[in-house]
């Protein structure tokens, strides 16, 4: 077993730095440079479609998933091991999926052998880029309360109504969504998980600028979508189930942003910006900012290696992604803060070269949204005090 | 090494706790401090944890101990901090032991291993001088004459120092107050002439002496081998460490009773924990002790390890969990309401043992400022 896997790790990186073009190796600094896929989609270069193909041929776009869908067929150490020998030597995703992360894992648990294998593949093959319909302008942290309604038309589904927060809905080819298909039961009980087809007659996704200046998102109207009825997933009205399963998920997604996809140190910013005087900082309040913010980083690291112990052993609390969803987005915003106040009036502005045209400044605007996006942190606090602690509702 | 505890520790903390809820739970303590008990401790319980093994778990098996290194010592620090149990764990076991595992001369080591693994030594680590803890700041002076050394000085906070056998002291051997340099260790039977003991009664009903030496005069084969400044900073961060450990067991069990008490208070014809304004800011409490569950744990880890980071990591366990504890206690008072204020409930013992364990080896401020030294800020 031991020597399978020692035989693999060698191989595996044998292979990597054989195939992985040099141009596709280092800091990822914006995921926009990664290849996304789908129908409009086209390679930013030649040495990425060449990582991606040969990576396709592998089966290693997903190579935890079954070769039956496209996948690899890797065991979980077996996937650990490409996964380190990836960070280590620098290999850059060969393709950036909300497919991977956020549908896949739903449709391996609730979906039919058949939809498996025809929506697993698209994504595998990168021909299908999606996105996620969710939230709704009027169900935010009440995501239970939506109203985009589908109504049963015999063979088909008809859609009507709006979702928002989509991300990158306007370059997507199909949405997942959270559908109401009964308003007779209590909200929860009347919801169902549909996949539908942007090119349908009736979709339009329209970007909503936000404050940091970017257009990330869109609001998504549906009007009268005709929507197959074989494109529900799992049972009719058992959508919000595979819904908590997907939000876990894309939380510890979010929960994930801190430092490590943040590309530069916080403390690295700070001492720039203020200089040292004999050793310490020249300025003694930012400085306990600074210091309170690196030990909870370091402390919050040492959290995600514990749960990832306590895993493998077994103890799987299950709190644990509202704990790193609250705590890592806090944490990004308390660095975004930082470095803003040690920047002071330089970093104010939002063009020109000294600033790469406002990067802190755009960052420092866009971390406001993940204290909100994915549950906000208010809601993680309501799901550890009722889901862990056991406190009452009223 | 994974931050989980493998079997052997997972028994020990077991057994530890079950032994502490039966002979040692915060009545006992609530008993010692009505009784005025001359020890501070219960003499019964400490052999009773003496054969159980605690005090030579961080001792190794030559010199009678268990070796269970301080991963082991953490869940019997933890343990007693949970029902806050008085004995000499602190100032014997975690302090006393780990100076002489990293300074004691091997006759030290032959001499008085065996006998603190058995229980039979009650010993201190005497180094404070100032209000604030202070490792540079030694006046307290050692001159060599011939085959003696004469110790003149004062030290404060001395834990359990009104019942220890043996001191280990620091003092001065050459250099200024403040510097770096000329700092070393020295074993001071207590009974050895010019030295006043005064026993100080603490808020958490545990015991700090104030001890003075006035021309003690000891054999030169009580000189330890401190190296260097690294070697007494290595001490408190192990310290420091265990400090966190036990602080973790207060913290969590106070965090309980907290709980529990939301669920069972009715107030408004509901139990007070149905409230928003609470939940909230208890689920920030359980956050803040999982973080400091894997601080503690990888500190402990550290330890056994022999990470060339102690020093950072240990002012990491220790700030954070005097913040956690601080939080907790805090908090604990003000969920308990009215009820929090009185003796009669347990809730109050928290706060006063959560307020001595943070000056105890540097309090939050002390290691937020040497953390960001240490960082190169």
């Amino acid at each position: 077993m031991i020597d399978h896997l020692t035989e693999f790790r060698k191989e595996t990186s044998a292979w990597l730095e054989e195939n992985c073009p040099v141009s596709m190796r280092g800091q990822t600094k914006d995921i926009a440079e990664l290849y996304w896929g789908g129908r409009n989609s086209d390679f930013t270069s030649e040495d990425q479609k060449i990582w991606f193909k040969r990576m396709h041929d592998k089966g290693w776009i997903v190579p935890y998933w079954d070769k039956k869908y496209g996948g690899g067929g890797l065991s979980p150490l077996e996937n650990k091991i490409l996964a380190e020998e990836m960070t280590r030597l620098r290999c850059k995703q060969p393709l950036f999926s909300f497919g991977i992360s956020m549908l896949g894992p739903a449709l391996l648990k609730f979906a039919t052998e058949e939809q498996k294998g025809h929506y697993l593949k698209d994504i595998v093959d990168a021909k299908i880029r999606w996105c996620q319909g969710y939230s709704e302008p009027n169900a935010g942290s009440d995501l239970a309360g939506l109203q985009m309604k589908a109504v049963d038309k015999g063979d088909h589904y008809l859609i009507n109504g709006s979702k928002i927060w989509t991300s990158y809905g306007d370059n997507a080819d199909w949405i997942f969504c959270l559908v109401r298909t009964n308003t007779e039961v209590k909200k929860q009980e009347g919801i169902s998980f549909l996949l539908i087809d942007m090119n349908s007659e009736g979709v339009e996704a329209r970007p909503i600028q936000l404050i940091s200046g970017k257009s990330a998102f869109t609001e998504t109207f549906f009007d009268d979508v005709k929507v197959p009825k074989e494109n529900l997933v799992g049972e009719l009205n058992k959508g919000w189930t595979i819904a908590k399963y997907l939000l876990t998920h894309e939380r510890q997604m979010i929960g994930g942003i801190g430092e490590a996809d943040q590309k530069f140190s916080t403390r690295d910013v700070v001492v720039d910006a203020v200089g040292l005087h004999n050793g310490v900082l020249n300025d003694s309040i930012l400085r306990t900012e600074l210091v309170t913010h690196e030990m909870n980083l370091a402390i919050y690291d040492m959290t995600i290696e514990r749960a990832i112990d306590e895993a493998k052993a077994g103890n799987n609390s299950g709190a644990a992604s509202s704990l790193f969803k609250y705590f890592g987005t806090e944490l990004n915003v308390e660095a975004m803060e930082i470095i803003m106040t040690a920047g002071g009036m330089d970093e104010l502005a939002i063009e020109g070269e000294a600033t790469s045209n406002g990067f802190i400044a755009k960052r420092f605007l866009r971390s406001k949204g993940n204290t909100i996006e994915g549950g906000t942190s208010e809601i993680q606090l309501n799901i550890i005090s009722k889901n862990i602690l056991g406190l009452p509702s009223k | 090494m994974a931050l989980v505890l493998n079997e052997e520790q997972a028994m020990l903390k077991e057994s530890v706790k079950d032994f502490l809820n039966m002979k040692s739970p915060i009545s006992a303590l609530r008993e010692l401090r009505d009784t005025n008990n001359p020890d501070g401790f219960d003499r019964s319980v400490w052999a009773e944890m003496a054969e159980l093994g605690l005090t030579g778990l961080n001792i190794s098996e030559e010199f009678g101990g268990l070796d269970f290194g301080y991963i082991g010592l953490g869940q019997a620090l933890e343990e007693a901090g949970r029902t806050l149990a008085a004995s000499p764990l602190v100032s014997t076991v975690l302090l006393s032991t780990t100076a002489i595992n990293l300074c004691g001369s091997d006759p030290q080591k032959a001499m008085l291993l065996p006998e603190l693994a058995e229980g039979n030594l009650i010993m201190s680590f005497a180094h404070e001088e100032k209000t604030h803890h202070n490792p540079t700041h030694v006046a307290t002076t050692a001159t060599l004459d011939g085959d003696f050394y004469t110790i003149n000085g004062s030290k404060t906070f001395v834990l359990d120092g009104h019942v220890a056998d043996k001191f280990v002291v620091v003092a001065r051997v050459s250099g200024a107050v403040n510097d770096k340099e000329g700092i070393q260790l020295f074993l001071v039977d207590s009974n050895r002439e010019g030295i006043k003991v005064n026993r100080t009664m603490m808020m958490d009903n545990r015991n700090a002496a104030k001890v003075n030496f006035s021309n003690t005069s000891i054999s030169k084969e009580n000189k330890m081998n401190l190296s260097c400044f690294e070697d007494l900073e290595k001490i408190y961060a192990i310290g420091a460490i265990g400090l966190a450990a036990e602080m973790l067991g207060s913290a969590q069990e106070c965090f309980e009773k907290t709980i529990a008490y939301l669920k069972e208070r009715q107030q408004f014809g509901v139990a007070i924990g149905s409230f928003q304004a609470l939940q909230h800011r208890a689920a920030k409490m359980f956050i803040d002790i999982e973080l400091s569950k894997s601080v503690v744990i990888k500190a402990l880890k550290a330890i056994d390890t022999n990470e060339n980071n102690l020093t950072e990591i240990a002012s990491l366990a220790k700030a954070k969990l005097g913040q956690t504890l601080k939080l907790v206690s805090n908090e604990g008072i003000q969920m308990h309401g009215g009820v929090g204020m009185t003796d009669d409930v347990e809730i109050g013992f928290f706060i006063k043992r959560a307020r001595v364990a943070q000056q105890t080896l540097g309090d939050y401020n002390y290691h937020l400022d040497r953390y960001a030294k240490l960082r190169g800020y």
